[in-house]
C-alpha cells in the first residue's frame, strides 16, 4: 500500500514551462510576503490582531483581501485565454495546448465566482452590515471567523492544484458524464469538488450567521422598514445562501460518491442521469447570480443616495423588488438548458419567469435614476462606478432577457454571445458594485480616503476595457462562435478577438491603477486622513469613528427613522447642540479565537488527503477538526469586558479629532 | 459612457448588416424565424433601454453638484405616479417579450415536425469523442463529420451521444439540441438554399472539442440521390466492429462515409447508454425519448 495515495513526483508538472513559471512566481510572492512579515517582526501582531480576530470588520477586510488576490489569479487566466484566442486562428494552435487551455477556463470560472466575487460580497457585508444595523458584532463572531477561514482553505486548495497535480478540465459547472471518473480520471475534478465543498460550507455558515444577525440584532428602534437598503439586500442574499448552498453541497457530494465509491447518480450506465446534475447545479446556480448581484444593488442604493444628498427614491419599492427577486430566483433555473429537449410548455414557462425577474430589476434602475433627480450629485469615484453600472447593466439585462426567449436561446446557447452577456452583468453589475463599495467604505475601514485621481483612472480603464473586451464577443457570438474553443478555423472572427484581447489589456490597466491607488493612498495617508463622516453619510456606520473601535458604538444608537444618522444630524442642527449625553457603560466583547484558523488548517489537510487518496491523513485531519471543535466547545472564557473608562477615553480622542 | 451608446450602435449595425455564417444569415425556415424573434425582442427592448441609458446620463449630468441652475429637492423620495410608471414600463416590456417567448417556444419547439408537402428525411446523429456520426436509416448509409441534405426537404433528426454530452448546432439552419448518452432527443430543420454551412458542437466535451465541427452540404434532390448512390458504392460498412473502432477517441477527423449501416445501430447506441444489454442489436423504436 502506498502511504501517499496517488501522490508522487509526477504530480508536479515540471515539463510545463508556463505552469512552472506561474508556480515559481506565486512561491516568490508568498516568500516575499512571509519575509516582509518576519523582517517587521509582525508575526505576533498578525496572529493576535488578524488571524485569530473575531471582529466582523477585520474578518470583512480579510475577505476582501482574499478576493482581490484571487482576482489577480482569475484575471491572469482570463488574459491568457484572450491571448490564446487572439492568435489560434486558421491552422494555428496558439501557445496553449487543449489540456492546459481546458484547465484555464475551468479555473477562471471557478475562481472568479467562488473565490473572487463571493468573498468580496461576503467581505463587504461583513464589514458594513453590523455597522449599518448599529450593533457591536454579528450573531456568532467565532463562527464568522470559521466561515472566512474555510473559504480561504478552498482558495488555497485551488491554487495548490496549479503546482501539485492539475485542475479540472470539465468547465466551472463540472457537468457529468465529462466530470465522472470514466472521462476525467485525474485529480483535477477532485480539486474542484473538495475546494468548493470546503468553501461552500464556509459560505453556508456565513449565510446562517447573517440571517440571524439581521433578523435578531438590530439597534433599538431599527424596525425592518427603517433598515438601510444594503441591509435588506444582504438579508435577501443570505436567505438565498441558506436556501441554495445546501443544494450545491448535495449535488457535489453526489458527484463525489460517483467518483469515490462507484455510485451512479450521474453516470451513463446503471440508471444514472446526467441532466439531474444540470438541474440541481442550476437550482443553486441561478440564485447564486442574485446572491452576488443583490448586495451590489444595495451598495449602489447607498452610494447614489449619499452622493446625491437625498434619501433613496421609492424605498418601499426597492425593498419589495429585492424580496421579489429573492423568491423568483428559484423559479428560473431551467433557462440554463432550454436546449436539452424539454417540452414547449416547460421552456415557455421558464422563459416567461426569467423575464418576470427583469421587472423588479428594471424598477431598481428607475429608482436610482429618480434618486439622482433633484439631487446634488457629487461625481466621486463610487458615483462613477454606479453610473457606469446603470449604463452597462441595462445592456446586459437586455441581452439576458433575449436569452430568456427560448427560440433565441436555441441559437445562442453556449455561444460567446452568452459569455458576453454574463460578463456584462457580472462585471457591469457585481464587480462595478464591489468597486463602488470598496471606494465608499475604505475610509470607514482605515480612516483615510483613497486617492481620487487614480480611482477615476481605474474606473475609466475598467469601463472602456470592458466594452472593448466584451462587445466584440456579442458580435462573434452572432457569427456562430461557441465558447471554450482552444482554436478555430474561421478567420472572420479573429479581428474581433484581437479587439477583445486589447480590451483585456485595458482592464489590466484598470487593475494596475487600483494597485497604484492603494499604494499612493497608503503613502499619503496622513494627508487623506478623515473623521467618522467623510461623505456626509446617511446611515449609522458614519456615526462612529473611522476606523471604528472594536466595539463599534460607544453607546447603542437610538434609531428614530429611516437614514438614521442623517435624521439625527438634522435634529442636532435644528437644536443647535448635541443631544443629552449618556454615561458610558462597560461593554462585553467576544474574545479572539484560533478556532477558525485551526479548523481551516485541518480542512486543508482533509481536502488534500481526499484529493490524493491518502486515507490515513484524511483520518488524522478529521480527528484534528473534531478535537478543535471539542476545545472550542469546552472553553470557559468567551468574552472580556472593555472598561467604561477606556471607551470614554476613545470617545474623547475621537470627538477632539472630529472637532479639528 | 459614450461607449454604452457605441455598444448599442455596434449591436445594431451587426444586426442590420448581417454577419456571414452566423445566426443572422439564416438559410432555412427555422433559423429565419428565430432571427425574426431575436430582432423583434431586441427591438422591443431597445425602445426602452436606449431612452433609459440616455435619461441616466442626462439626469446625472444635469443634477451634478456644481450646476446651481438645477433644482435641489432633498426630500423628494416618493411619488405614487412615478412609482406606477416605474413598475409599469418594465411590466409592459416583459408582457410583450414574454408573449413572444411563449408563442415562440411553441412554434419553434425543436421536437415539432416542419409542416411541408415534401416527405421528410430521417437522420440519426451520434456525437462521439470527438466527431459526429450521421446515419441515414432510410438510405442505409452513414457519414462522419459531413452532413448532406437535399434543399427544401424537412430533416427529422434523432440524436444521442456515445459518451459525454454535446450539443448539435448548425447556426444557419437553426435550433441546437443536446446529445446525451442513453437518451434520444429530437430536432427538425430544413435548408432552403444551396450551399455549405458550418456545424459544430456547442457543449464542451473534452480535449478534442475545438475540432469537433462538421459541414452541412445542402444540395439539390438529384445531387442528394447521386451522393447516396456514390456513397453506397464506396467505403466500408458500419457494422459492430467498425463502430467499435469509430468510438475510440480521435481528433480532427477528416470526413468519410460508410456504404452500409447495421440496422438498429442507433437504437443499440441509445440502449447501451442506458446500461441495458448491448448485445441486442434488435431495433427498438428510437423515436421515443428513452428514459423520459
Amino acid at each position: 500500500m502506498n502511504l501517499l495515495g496517488k501522490l508522487d513526483w509526477n504530480a508536479i508538472p515540471l515539463h510545463e514551462p508556463i505552469i512552472m513559471g506561474a508556480t515559481a512566481f506565486m512561491v516568490l510572492v508568498v516568500v516575499a510576503v512571509l519575509g516582509f512579515i518576519t523582517m517587521k517582526g509582525a508575526w505576533l501582531y498578525l496572529w493576535r490582531e488578524w488571524l485569530t480576530s473575531v471582529d466582523h470588520k477585520r474578518i470583512g477586510v480579510m475577505y476582501c483581501i482574499l478576493a482581490l488576490v484571487m482576482m489577480l489569479r482569475g484575471f491572469s487566466d482570463a488574459i491568457m485565454m484572450r491571448a490564446q484566442q487572439a492568435v489560434a486562428a486558421g491552422g494555428a494552435q496558439g501557445y496553449l495546448p487543449p489540456e492546459h487551455f481546458d484547465q484555464i477556463f475551468s479555473a477562471h470560472g471557478t475562481i472568479m465566482i467562488f473565490f473572487m466575487a463571493m468573498p468580496f460580497v461576503v467581505g463587504i457585508m461583513n464589514f458594513a452590515v453590523p455597522l449599518q444595523l448599529g450593533i457591536r458584532d454579528v450573531a456568532f463572531p467565532t463562527l464568522n471567523s470559521v466561515s472566512f477561514w474555510l473559504t480561504a482553505s478552498g482558495a488555497l486548495l485551488i491554487n495548490l492544484s496549479l503546482a501539485v497535480g492539475e485542475f479540472s478540465k470539465a468547465g466551472w459547472w463540472g457537468y457529468p458524464p465529462l466530470s465522472e471518473l470514466q472521462y476525467s480520471p485525474g485529480v483535477g475534478v477532485d480539486y474542484y469538488l473538495w475546494s468548493l465543498q470546503i468553501s461552500g460550507l464556509g459560505t453556508l455558515l456565513a449565510g446562517i450567521n447573517f440571517v440571524t444577525t439581521i433578523l435578531k440584532m438590530r439597534a433599538p428602534g431599527m424596525s425592518y422598514m427603517r433598515m438601510p437598503v444594503f441591509c435588506w439586500t444582504s438579508l435577501a442574499t443570505n436567505l438565498l445562501i441558506v436556501a441554495a448552498f445546501p443544494v450545491l453541497t448535495a449535488v457535489l457530494a453526489m458527484l463525489l460518491l460517483d467518483r469515490y465509491l462507484g455510485f451512479h447518480f450521474f453516470t451513463n450506465d446503471a440508471g444514472g442521469n446526467q441532466m439531474l446534475y444540470a438541474n440541481l447545479f442550476w437550482v443553486w446556480g441561478h440564485p447564486e447570480v442574485y446572491i452576488l448581484v443583490l448586495p451590489a444593488f444595495g451598495i449602489f442604493s447607498e452610494v447614489i443616495a449619499t452622493f446625491s444628498g437625498k434619501p433613496l427614491f421609492g424605498y418601499r419599492s426597492m425593498v419589495a423588488a429585492t424580496m421579489t427577486i429573492c423568491v423568483l430566483s428559484f423559479l428560473v433555473w431551467l433557462h440554463h438548458f432550454f436546449t436539452m429537449g424539454a417540452s414547449a410548455n416547460v421552456n415557455g414557462f421558464f422563459g416567461v419567469m426569467s423575464m418576470v425577474i427583469a421587472l423588479p430589476t428594471g424598477v431598481k434602475i428607475y429608482n436610482w435614476l429618480f434618486t439622482m433627480y433633484g439631487g446634488r450629485v457629487r461625481f466621486t469615484v463610487p458615483v462613477l462606478w454606479s453610473i457606469g453600472f446603470m449604463v452597462t447593466f441595462v445592456i446586459g439585462g437586455m441581452t439576458g432577457v433575449l436569452h430568456a426567449v427560448p427560440p433565441v436561446s436555441f441559437q445562442l446557447h453556449n455561444s460567446v454571445f452568452l459569455i458576453a452577456h454574463f460578463h456584462n452583468v457580472i462585471i457591469g453589475g457585481v464587480v462595478f458594485g464591489l468597486m463602488a463599495g470598496y471606494n465608499y467604505w475604505f475610509p470607514k475601514a482605515f480612516g483615510f480616503v483613497l486617492d481620487e485621481r487614480w480611482g477615476k483612472a481605474s474606473f475609466w480603464c475598467w469601463f472602456i476595457g470592458f466594452y472593448l473586451a466584451f462587445m466584440p464577443l456579442y458580435l462573434v457570438g452572432l457569427m456562430g462562435m461557441t465558447r471554450r474553443l482552444q482554436h478555430y478555423d474561421n478567420l472572420a472572427w479573429q479581428p474581433w478577438l484581437i479587439v477583445a484581447m486589447v480590451g483585456a489589456v485595458v482592464i489590466l490597466g484598470g487593475i494596475v491603477c487600483q494597485v497604484v491607488q492603494l499604494v499612493v493612498s497608503i503613502r499619503a495617508r496622513d494627508k487623506l486622513r478623515v473623521t467618522g463622516d467623510p461623505w456626509n453619510g446617511r446611515t449609522l456606520e458614519w456615526a462612529t469613528a473611522s476606523p471604528p473601535p472594536a466595539w463599534n458604538f460607544a453607546l447603542a444608537p437610538n434609531v428614530t427613522g429611516k437614514d438614521a444618522f442623517w435624521t439625527s444630524k438634522r435634529e442636532q442642527a435644528k437644536q443647535g447642540k448635541p443631544g443629552p449625553s449618556r454615561a458610558y457603560e462597560p461593554i462585553e466583547m467576544p474574545k479572539n479565537s484560533a478556532t477558525g484558523f485551526v479548523s481551516a488548517f485541518f480542512a486543508v489537510v482533509i481536502g488534500f488527503a481526499m484529493i490524493w487518496h491518502i486515507w490515513w491523513m484524511a483520518g488524522l485531519g478529521l480527528l484534528g477538526a473534531f478535537v478543535t471543535l471539542l476545545a472550542f466547545a469546552f472553553r470557559r472564557h468567551t468574552e472580556f469586558e472593555v472598561p467604561a473608562e477606556q471607551i470614554a477615553q476613545f470617545e474623547r480622542a475621537h470627538q477632539a479629532g472630529a472637532a479639528v | 459612457m459614450r461607449y454604452g451608446l457605441l455598444a448599442v450602435v455596434l449591436i445594431g449595425a451587426a444586426t442590420l448588416g448581417g454577419c456571414t455564417e452566423g445566426v443572422l444569415d439564416p438559410k432555412g425556415p427555422i433559423a429565419l424565424a428565430e432571427r425574426q424573434i431575436l430582432l423583434n425582442s431586441l427591438g422591443i427592448m431597445l425602445a426602452i433601454v436606449v431612452p433609459t441609458i440616455l435619461a441616466t446620463l442626462a439626469v446625472g449630468y444635469w443634477f451634478r453638484a456644481s450646476n446651481r441652475r438645477a433644482a435641489y429637492l432633498p426630500d423628494f423620495e416618493y411619488s405614487g405616479r412615478l412609482e406606477l410608471l416605474v413598475w409599469s414600463i418594465p411590466a409592459m416590456t416583459v408582457l410583450l417579450v414574454g408573449g413572444v417567448a411563449w408563442v415562440g417556444s411553441h412554434d419553434l419547439d425543436p421536437g415539432k415536425p416542419i409542416s411541408s408537402t415534401v416527405t421528410p428525411i430521417t437522420v440519426q446523429v451520434v456525437s462521439l469523442d470527438w466527431k459526429w456520426l450521421f446515419i441515414y436509416p432510410e438510405q442505409g448509409i452513414a457519414s462522419v463529420n459531413k452532413l448532406v441534405v437535399p434543399v427544401g426537404t424537412p430533416i427529422s433528426f434523432e440524436l444521442t451521444s456515445s459518451s459525454v454530452m454535446n450539443s448539435f448546432h448548425v447556426p444557419q439552419l437553426g435550433s441546437q439540441i443536446y446529445t446525451m448518452s442513453g437518451m434520444a432527443t429530437r430536432l427538425h430543420l430544413q435548408a432552403d438554399h444551396l450551399g455549405t454551412y458550418p456545424g459544430l458542437s456547442t457543449m464542451f466535451s473534452g480535449d478534442g472539442f475545438a475540432d469537433m465541427h462538421f459541414t452541412v452540404d445542402a444540395v439539390t434532390d438529384d445531387g442528394f440521390a447521386q451522393w447516396v448512390r456514390q456513397t453506397r458504392e464506396t467505403g466500408s460498412a458500419l457494422d459492430k466492429q467498425a463502430y467499435a473502432d469509430l468510438v475510440k477517441p480521435s481528433k480532427a477527423v477528416a470526413p468519410f462515409t460508410y456504404r452500409a449501416v447495421a440496422s438498429g445501430l442507433f437504437g443499440s447506441i441509445v440502449n447501451a447508454g442506458m446500461g441495458t444489454q448491448e448485445s441486442s442489436l434488435s431495433i427498438c423504436s428510437t423515436s421515443q425519448r428513452a428514459e423520459r
